[in-house]
């Protein structure tokens, strides 16, 4: 899998009521949670957000709660991949889980700025930050990783091992 | 080489003798939890899989408590999708508004979770469990449909950080201020991906209530759980509720850690965790002069009977400060019939106290005491992230039950002993 796409720069421990305040969460909707995205970070964020854009973050992103709404409204607001220098463990599997592309690069989040143009190949663990004419190699995602996101996420996966079990 | 109680765990529910960090395994779940705002979730998930039954109606919880009695529309559709799918799939474990109660103290009051349990939960105060000497995580949505379809998860096994507290704690210190000292110390993500395990002479002294509170806040850190030997004090706990086996397991002495960390406690005061991370913490007598708006007591994290018991201590015959709101939350309905019961309804009221029904409610901003903007609460909670409890121009500040009382009374954050007459408060 291949991305392109602008970059939006956030920090460190970006918190899941960041993502999608909790006040949202009386419904799961995709649509309506892509609305109010990183809102009380940046309320400019959904209406400059671009289909393919990027997101680069510090350490931890996506700490606190475990609702699956943040990876939900960020994949929904057009984001096509996360990268930061470490995520939050429930948000780390709910994206594997919905097959959200990741990455944990710091290198890559070290010199990658708001606005710089990047390319990611999620397959080869590569990002090319075009602006800044850098390559980055990353740490290589595990196996069973890899192939829950060629099962399209864990529902997918669950599905293909009831099949083969039959 | 031996193992730590969190391998052992892990290794049982995956048939294999030994586990090590790092290897992915596949467990077999004794509990799978889910809630109002991430239930709906998972069920959609498994109706779209295909899926006609649940894999074992008696090991999935589902309890609406974030948004209940429900606040809106919206969210009444969300605890109807529970109903609905709780009364299709004729599940054992499903509790309505009047019986039920926040998820992490319903379920242990209840002895649906038990010692050796592997427990997983699409919420991530999950972790509260390890406190019986359960393995127990919080997860998504998504994994809480394929175990209702399956019966299993995916897990990574943790390394284990090991933490040791000794010596005599001081008076008003409890398993709350423990945890924030801890998260202070190693900070939001010092556990990142790792299983926290509580021990030394001070935890095997603690009762349940601040074991509780100590692994309910594993996530604080970024842990995957927490967990506490099972002993003396939680067979107490356990004996009379459980109504299946359950098995005590335990580190053995040459188990490997990542980390230990030492403290000493008889060095840590009552924490308060300043804006906007639960890291940010200072003992009480450092705060300075800090007024207050509110004061929330309650939560996955301090709603048990003994906290309410701390509250009442420290509110009896005393009343919320002016232009200062105290809205008290009992956790469940028994710890709100047992307050009730014990008088403790009477000291709040006098108090000028708002009781409200077990709910989430303001720990996450749903509704009961939503704040505007520029308003400043303390709270019993876990979480002080930017507009956790309202505005995202409103602050929270975390303290134990005996801090947020006494605060309530001053109007601004302090402890008891500023209090008029501290030494006529019993000891607790």
């Amino acid at each position: 899998m291949k991305f392109k796409g602008k970059v939006w720069k956030f920090g460190s421990d970006v918190d899941t009521d960041a993502i999608i305040p909790a006040r949202y969460l009386n419904t799961s909707d995709p649509e309506e949670l892509a609305k109010h995205c990183m809102e009380d970070v940046d309320s400019s964020f959904t209406d400059r957000v671009k289909y393919g854009d990027i997101i680069f973050a510090g350490k931890n992103f996506g700490c606190g709660s475990s609702r699956e709404h943040a990876p939900i409204a960020i994949k929904a607001a057009g984001i096509s991949c996360v990268v930061a220098r470490s995520f939050a463990r429930i948000f780390y599997r709910n994206s594997f889980n919905m097959a959200l592309p990741i990455m944990e690069c710091p290198n890559a989040v070290d010199v990658t700025e708001a606005g710089d143009e990047v390319e990611i190949d999620l397959d080869r663990g590569e990002i090319i930050n075009h602006t800044r004419h850098k390559t980055f190699n990353c740490q290589s995602i595990p196996p069973f990783m890899q192939e829950l996101v060629q099962s399209g996420g864990l529902m997918g996966y669950v599905r293909k091992k009831i099949i083969s079990s039959h | 080489m031996g193992m730590t109680i969190t391998e052992k765990i892990l290794a049982e529910h995956a048939s294999e003798r030994e586990v090590e960090p790092g290897q992915i395994i596949n467990v077999r779940v004794d509990i799978a939890l889910g809630n109002d705002i991430t239930a709906p979730i998972a069920i959609n998930e498994f109706k779209k899989a295909g899926a006609l039954k649940v894999f074992d109606r008696e090991k999935i919880v589902l309890i609406s408590d974030h948004f209940v009695p429900n606040k809106d529309i919206k969210s009444a559709n969300q605890s109807k999708l529970l109903r609905d799918f709780a009364k299709e799939q004729d599940l054992i474990y499903y509790y309505e508004v009047g019986e039920m109660g926040i998820e992490h103290v319903l379920l242990p009051e209840k002895g649906i979770v038990l010692p050796g349990d592997l427990v997983i939960g699409a919420d991530s105060h999950t972790c509260t469990y390890g406190a019986l000497g359960a393995f127990s995580t919080g997860v998504g949505s998504t994994d809480l449909a394929a175990a209702m379809i399956s019966g299993e998860a995916w897990l990574r096994v943790p390394e284990t950080i090991k933490f040791v507290y000794t010596g005599k704690l001081n008076r008003w210190v409890s398993g709350k201020d423990l945890i924030l000292y801890t998260i202070g110390d190693i900070g939001v993500d010092g556990a990142l991906y790792k299983a926290m395990e509580f021990t030394g002479d001070v935890i095997e002294n603690l009762p349940m209530a601040s074991r509780f509170t100590m692994a309910n806040m594993a996530i604080e850190a970024g842990g995957k759980n927490g967990i506490i030997v099972p002993d003396k004090i939680t067979e107490e706990y356990v004996a009379n509720k459980a109504k299946r086996e359950y098995k005590f397991y335990s580190s053995d002495k040459d188990a490997s850690y990542c980390d230990v960390r030492e403290y000493n406690v008889s060095g840590i005061e009552p924490q308060v965790a300043f804006p906007h991370l639960p890291e940010n913490v200072k003992g009480v007598s450092e705060v300075g002069n800090i007024p207050i708006d509110q004061v929330v007591i309650g939560s996955c994290t301090n709603g048990r009977l003994e906290d309410m018991r701390t509250a009442a201590r420290i509110l009896k015959g005393r009343k919320a400060a002016p232009y200062t709101r105290l809205i008290i939350i009992p956790a469940t309905q028994w710890v709100y019939r047992q307050s009730m019961k014990e008088g403790l309804f009477d000291i709040f009221l006098d108090a000028n106290a708002a009781i409200s029904t077990p709910t989430c409610g303001p720990c996450l901003g749903g509704h009961m005491g939503v704040l505007a903007r520029g308003e400043r609460a303390v709270a019993t909670t876990n979480r002080n992230f930017v507009g956790r409890m309202g505005d995202p121009e409103s602050e929270v500040y975390l303290t134990n039950p005996a801090i947020a009382a006494a605060s309530a009374v001053l109007g601004r954050i302090g402890s008891p002993e500023e209090l008029q007459n501290p030494g006529e408060i019993d000891e607790i």
